[in-house]
């Protein structure tokens, strides 16, 4: 890696402070547990978690890049492997459930009680 | 000697084995055969219908054999002849080894065979060795002897019984047992056959197995022998740390007073320990209450195991730790007491007994007494040459009452006996041979024996044991010539129909009693004391296994006395029982317990008498109905209230937790992410604030 390029990297994630990743990160996952607590679509909760993951994917980045450390990067990656099955699994349940019920509105879906 | 000491008693336990497994085999398919037969019969039954489980497995009544001639021929044969044979063995080293001992001055060492490596313990070795002494060598004969005899009248007695072949069984494992007993080397071997013995006579006793009292009595038989036992392996454990070792070598050490001072239980305590086991196997007060139930058991069963043998184990014991018990001569003084105190206990109950066996029962818990009586004064030999003679005299007893059941079908019942004599004589003839022995009548066996005890009693200085002594042997003479009062004599008191039934036995049965009858008669001679111009052979062989043989000797003015007055004593007693029985030809009604002469005539003793002192009522008040109060307390207090009560209380606390919080599951999915997020809010919270 030539000097030129490093400096350049360096500069283009110096143009925005570490903090603003944390304040988007935070807000994403604000947004995506509202979604999630307020949602009645099966299908919005789903896509509102996944929006909970990747703003913690962002943290985990931002502070991995804060701290020096690539331990963070190394997380995010599992995060989005193991999203991506639950992204498979999750699907497949929402199509038998809405096979089954003919809808995937969860506040229907509470026959499982006491 | 030419062949192993360990044959004698492995040729009975092989007779158990092949007698045992072909028993069963023919059992099973006895069973299958009748159950097919059944189902035949009825053919709308439905499966696993059990009615014929169980067939009758003993025919009381004369319907003939209930087994094949080729079966009964088989199992009499393995039985009687393994016997026979390991009795031909032992005579066969015990003849030379008598000889020669006598022959030369202080008699032969003992001999000792290691068999078999048991154990080891650091240094300490423990091995499987049998042992042929003086000591040994008199049980062994007697037992060999008299076994044999049983067995073969075993194969008259029990003809009927569809339990033949396990009967036999049964026996060949108690003989295997009580040469085991006898022969050992030390005292963990010696209690191999203590405890065989016991299951042998807790398996006899309950032959009837389909009969309650007969279960109830073995049960009873193996609990009583239980508290004895606890103090027996107590004795051992005693023995080892007195000694260091649990071997006979014990004796010789005990000889030489090399006791370890620093051991955990004084002589006196062991000595105690182990004669708490030899009551509970010779049925002395108070745990003598088993062996007048154990007549539950056929007839040859008592005479071997509960007259002749098995209950003869714990002089056994106390003979040879008689140079420990020496050492502890409280321990003595309390063999001696209680000894004297179940003689003359024991004989009072058999003085009003009605059932013929329970009469000879209570007469073996007296006798041994009198064995006990001449351990505790010192007297070793003599209690031994009385458990010899005593061997002989009650085995006829038994079998010649064995005989008059027979001959009565089933009949115990003296009350309903009378005037046998003419209709079963070789019974009449050996039985009064043995009933003269017993009571004393010189020159007969139990003269002998009977006298040296009450010679030892009163030559070691204890005038209290010799009266009691003196007033048992009178005790003795009256209820024996009151059984033979009731059961030959006079008129028949039974049915018409009974009488005519009345048959002599075959000869496997007269044989045996006609051999001990001449037994009861001769072998006192085996002991004259040299007052009467005699050597006392018997206990002069018998010197080197005990402690002391003659304590005391007392002058021949003394012992003529003494004579005189034992045989004056039996005489007094055979003679009130004729005159309160009635003279032998005359015709009496002793129809029920009041009428009986001895109820009559002796005021309030007669009541207590005859139901046994109430000895069972008043263990039952003392000692059954308390424990059963506690366990009643720790069973519904302690079990059923605490116990339960933990277990239930917390199976409860789960319940109620569950019907408390299980309406946190509405069902509602978005209440799960809202718990889930405050929970994982809260856990933030408390990570950042910590």
């Amino acid at each position: 890696m030539s000097p030129a390029t490093s400096a350049a990297a360096a500069v283009s994630v110096m143009a925005v402070a570490p903090q603003a990743y944390l304040v988007v990160g935070t807000i994403l996952f604000a947004i995506g547990l509202a979604g999630a607590l307020l949602k009645r679509n099966a299908l919005s909760i789903f896509l509102s978690i996944e929006l909970m993951m990747n703003a913690v994917n962002l943290l985990f980045l931002a502070y991995a890049r804060m701290r020096g450390d690539a331990a963070g990067q190394m997380v995010v990656f599992f995060v989005i492997a193991i999203a991506a099955a639950e992204a498979a699994i999750g699907l497949a349940i929402f199509v038998a459930l809405f096979r089954a019920r003919q809808t995937v509105d969860v506040d229907k879906i509470n026959f499982l009680k006491w | 000697m030419t062949y192993p000491l360990w044959l004698i008693p492995a040729i009975p336990l092989a007779g158990f084995l092949v007698n045992g497994l072909v028993a069963l085999a023919a059992g099973w398919q006895r069973a299958s055969a009748r159950t097919a037969a059944w189902r035949e019969a009825h053919p709308d039954a439905g499966h696993g219908d059990n009615a014929l489980r169980h067939g009758d497995d003993h025919g009381h009544d004369d319907h003939g054999p209930a087994l094949p001639y080729w079966q009964r021929l088989f199992h009499g044969v393995v039985g009687v002849g393994s016997t026979g044979l390991s009795g031909v063995l032992a005579f066969g080293v015990l003849v030379p080894y008598v000889r020669e001992s006598l022959a030369s001055k202080d008699g032969l060492p003992a001999v000792v065979e290691t068999a078999y490596h048991w154990m080891s313990a650091g240094p300490y070795v423990l091995d499987i060795a049998f042992r042929l002494d003086p000591l040994s060598a008199l049980m062994l004969s007697f037992v060999t002897f008299v076994g044999t005899l049983i067995h073969l009248y075993s194969i008259g007695y029990m003809q009927n019984e569809e339990g033949f072949g396990r009967f036999f069984s049964h026996m060949n494992l108690f003989m295997f047992s009580m040469l085991t007993l006898v022969m050992a080397n030390s005292l963990p071997v010696l209690f191999i056959g203590w405890e065989g013995v016991g299951l042998c006579s807790y398996l006899l006793i309950g032959y009837y197995y389909d009969k309650d009292f007969a279960v109830a009595a073995g049960k009873k038989a193996f609990i009583a022998n239980r508290v004895g036992d606890f103090g027996m392996v107590l004795g051992i454990f005693g023995i080892f740390s007195l000694f260091g070792t649990v071997d006979f070598s014990f004796v010789d050490m005990a000889r030489q007073q090399a006791v370890n001072g620093g051991a955990p239980l004084s002589v006196y305590a062991v000595c105690l320990l182990l004669f708490l086991g030899a009551c509970g196997k010779s049925a002395q007060v108070p745990l003598y209450v088993w062996l007048p139930d154990a007549m539950a058991g056929p007839t040859p069963v008592s005479a071997l195991i509960h007259a002749a043998t098995m209950v003869t184990a714990g002089v056994y014991l106390v003979a040879r730790c008689s140079a420990v018990f020496v050492l502890a001569p409280g321990a003595l003084t309390v063999v001696a007491w209680v000894g004297a105190g179940t003689a003359i206990f024991a004989a009072s109950i058999g003085l009003a007994q009605n059932d013929i066996k329970k009469v000879l029962a209570y007469s073996t818990v007296s006798q041994l007494g009198y064995m006990f009586l001449a351990c505790g004064v010192g007297a070793f030999g003599a209690g031994m040459f009385h458990v010899f003679t005593h061997a002989f005299f009650k085995a006829c007893l038994f079998l010649g009452s064995g005989s008059v059941i027979m001959a009565m079908h089933h009949e115990q019942d003296m009350r309903a006996m009378g005037g046998l004599k003419p209709k079963i004589p070789q019974t009449y003839w050996t039985m009064m041979i043995a009933t003269v022995a017993i009571a004393g009548i010189p020159p007969l066996a139990g003269f002998f024996s009977k006298d040296q005890i009450l010679g030892a009693a009163f030559g070691a200085g204890h005038p209290a044991l010799f009266a009691v002594g003196l007033v048992t042997a009178g005790m003795t003479a009256f209820y024996m010539f009151r059984l033979a009062r009731m059961t030959f004599f006079g008129t028949f008191r039974g049915s018409e129909e009974a009488e005519s039934h009345v048959h002599e036995s075959p000869a496997t049965m007269t044989v045996p009693l006609w051999v001990l009858a001449i037994g009861s008669l001769g072998l006192g001679f085996l002991g004259i004391p040299e007052v009467l111009g005699g050597h006392n052979t018997l206990i002069e062989f018998l010197a080197p296994s005990l402690a002391v043989s003659h304590p005391h000797e007392v002058s021949n003015a003394t012992e003529y006395l003494l004579m005189g007055m034992s045989v004056l004593v039996a005489v007094a007693g055979i003679a009130l029982a004729l005159r309160w029985y009635g003279a032998p030809g005359a015709t009496s009604e002793v129809p029920s317990v009041q009428a009986d002469a001895f109820y009559r005539k002796t005021g309030f003793l007669g009541p207590v008498v005859a139901n046994k002192w109430n000895v069972d009522e008043g263990i039952e008040a003392l000692v059954l109905s308390p424990f059963r109060k506690i366990g009643n307390v720790l069973w519904r207090g302690f079990d059923a209230l605490l116990i339960d009560g933990v277990i239930n209380a917390s199976a409860f606390m789960v319940e109620l937790t569950g019907d408390l919080t299980r309406f946190f599951t509405t069902g509602n999915v978005r209440n799960y992410v809202l718990t889930m997020t405050l929970g994982v809010l809260a856990f933030t919270l408390y990570v950042w604030i910590r």
